[in-house]
């Protein structure tokens, strides 16, 4: 049956009626499709436990050595939170930012694969493309959250279980997670080569994460630094989290402005994602 | 429904100063194996990627079934079927997984989904790897599956671009063997090769790429008659219009050294 060739107009019926103008299943078709792409990385997902396990040494380190000898030191002014309490937070948003500013290279790979064209052939929708790439990433960032949690609480950090605290951390750490894939995706299209995409990812991830809130005040930086630090995303990630996961956090900008911050910047991103996308595959 | 189901008018794409395709014109007739032959440079991925609508040509138009390659987009790719070059199913998935996968992107009804995967593994001969990482297959077996994929949704015209490059003599026997399969059951099949026998054997009319332009085009025996000898080969042909003779290169290998060769080979070319 599946060499008949009859079955197609009918199929092709189906479809068109897809793509025809109507608001409702034009995201009905964006969302199925979205959580198709997202569905298949996860997937992918389940053949790398061992990366996860690595990709936990590196918050291990900031927290059990940066984390207790700065604590120590009082040489940071958290005001009445310790240290540790302060910086968890900006760490676990590290952690969220190194998982996802990677997602870029993947896309390359692919690339060179040709996995990109076939699914640029398809008829799935380019943001979907963009944007089921993008969530994965979120889905990903989840077990660094765990991760650090485990962390925490060996530490005593003063953690806020409070379940509806708990699902708003998760929506920030998916959307941010989103963001950044996004952004790296962004880096991708621009760049085009592995070899390119490295150094400029080296470049763009250290001074997004030392000009943002994570792990000492924006009070303490320079004007010039607290200018930039003002238009990074990632300070509104870290003070969402810190406010949310933190025992007696409280948020720098209110928390509507976090929110509203991060979506207005996950809105832009993939609209340019999807506008450069294409071009990777030229 | 018009005989004609694909139709280029002087295609042209450039590259900065490099013009990569000059202004060509040719059509497919429905359920043709049409062959588009060259060295490479010639043009040939950068004409499939035309027609698959990855890439807007600089000038000239492109019609599949009727619609405009570049501004119906969206209607064109329901029609077609895509394997690029390179490997590229995804190793970290199953078989099974990269069909399915594709049978959600081009909404095949979910009850129909299941049977049409199998199905399509049985026809392609991967029935017993449905369930195995793609990443421990075989250079043919990954090339087959890829075939799957994109004729999983039963498309008007199915685009292969080097279909058997990097494969042993036996998996490209294979792979001729079910791709004509799906020729002779009326799916419409645009293919590019620099492999002389394969375009001898495979298609029933062939274009001949060099430089961007169409050196020849024509049916197998036509293109030998036209140097005057029905029994020469088209490797004769290939020398007597484009100036010089093609070289094939035999590769074997799995998976990974496929990719990796086919990787150097594209950044080389």
């Amino acid at each position: 049956m599946y060499l008949e060739q009859d079955g197609f107009q009918k199929d092709l019926d189906n479809n068109i009626l897809v793509d025809k103008i109507n608001p409702i299943k034009w995201i009905a078709n964006f969302l199925i499709k979205t959580m198709v792409i997202t569905e298949f990385e996860v997937r992918k997902l389940r053949h790398d436990f061992i990366e996860l396990f690595t990709r936990a040494l590196q918050p291990a380190l900031w927290m059990l050595v940066f984390g207790q000898v700065f604590t120590h030191l009082r040489a940071i002014p958290t005001g009445n939170m310790s240290y540790l309490d302060f910086m968890a937070p900006g760490i676990l948003a590290q952690s969220v930012l190194f998982v996802a500013i990677f997602y870029g290279i993947s896309i390359i790979w692919e690339r060179d694969l040709g996995i990109v064209h076939k699914f640029l052939a398809s008829p799935t929708p380019r943001t979907s493309l963009v944007l089921g790439k993008a969530l994965s990433a979120g889905v990903r960032s989840i077990s660094q959250a765990i991760i650090i949690y485990l962390f925490s609480l060996m530490l005593k950090v003063q953690l806020n279980w409070t379940p509806l605290n708990l699902i708003e951390i998760l929506f920030i750490i998916i959307i941010s997670a989103a963001l950044f894939s996004t952004f790296s995706l962004i880096i991708a299209c621009i760049v085009k080569t592995r070899e390119r995409f490295m150094g400029i990812g080296q470049v763009l991830t250290m001074p997004l994460f030392f000009a943002s809130n994570a792990i000492y005040p924006i009070a303490i930086m320079p004007d010039w630094l607290k200018v930039i630090a003002h238009y990074n995303p990632l300070t509104y990630e870290v003070d969402a989290l810190r406010t949310l996961m933190i025992n007696g956090g409280t948020s720098q900008y209110g928390l509507p402005i976090d929110f509203a911050f991060l979506i207005l910047s996950m809105i832009i991103l993939t609209a340019i994602a999807t506008a450069l996308y294409p071009s990777i595959a030229r | 429904m018009n005989s004609k189901i694909l139709e280029a008018k002087n295609l042209s794409k450039k590259f900065g100063d490099f013009t990569a395709v000059n202004s060509i014109s040719f059509s497919i007739e429905n359920g043709e194996v049409f062959g588009v032959v060259g060295p490479n440079g010639a043009g040939k991925t950068t004409t499939i990627k035309i027609l698959a609508t990855l890439l807007p040509p600089t000038s000239g138009e492109a019609l599949i079934g009727g619609y405009n390659v570049f501004k119906n987009a969206s209607k064109v790719r329901r029609m077609i079927g895509y394997v690029p070059q390179l490997l590229s199913a995804d190793g970290n998935l199953t078989g099974y997984e990269n069909l399915l996968i594709f049978a959600k992107l081009y909404d095949i009804p979910s009850k129909e989904r299941k049977l049409r995967i199998l199905d399509s593994l049985h026809f392609m001969g991967l029935t017993e790897s449905a369930n195995k990482m793609v990443k421990t297959y075989s250079g043919g077996m990954i090339r087959r599956l890829e075939i799957a994929q994109a004729v999983l949704h039963k498309p008007l015209v199915l685009f292969l671009d080097e279909p058997t490059v990097g494969l042993d003599p036996v998996a490209r026997a294979s792979v001729w063997e079910y791709v004509k399969t799906l020729a002779e059951n009326g799916t419409t099949v645009l293919m590019t090769t620099h492999y002389m026998e394969e375009a001898d054997a495979m298609c029933k009319r062939i274009v001949i790429l060099d430089k961007g332009n169409i050196a020849a085009m024509g049916t197998p025996l036509d293109l030998k008659l036209s140097i005057g000898d029905s029994e020469s080969s088209l490797n004769k042909v290939f020398e007597f219009y484009v100036g010089k003779t093609l070289e094939s290169e035999e590769l074997e290998g799995n998976y990974k050294d496929v990719s990796r060769t086919r990787r150097i080979s594209k950044r080389l070319g």
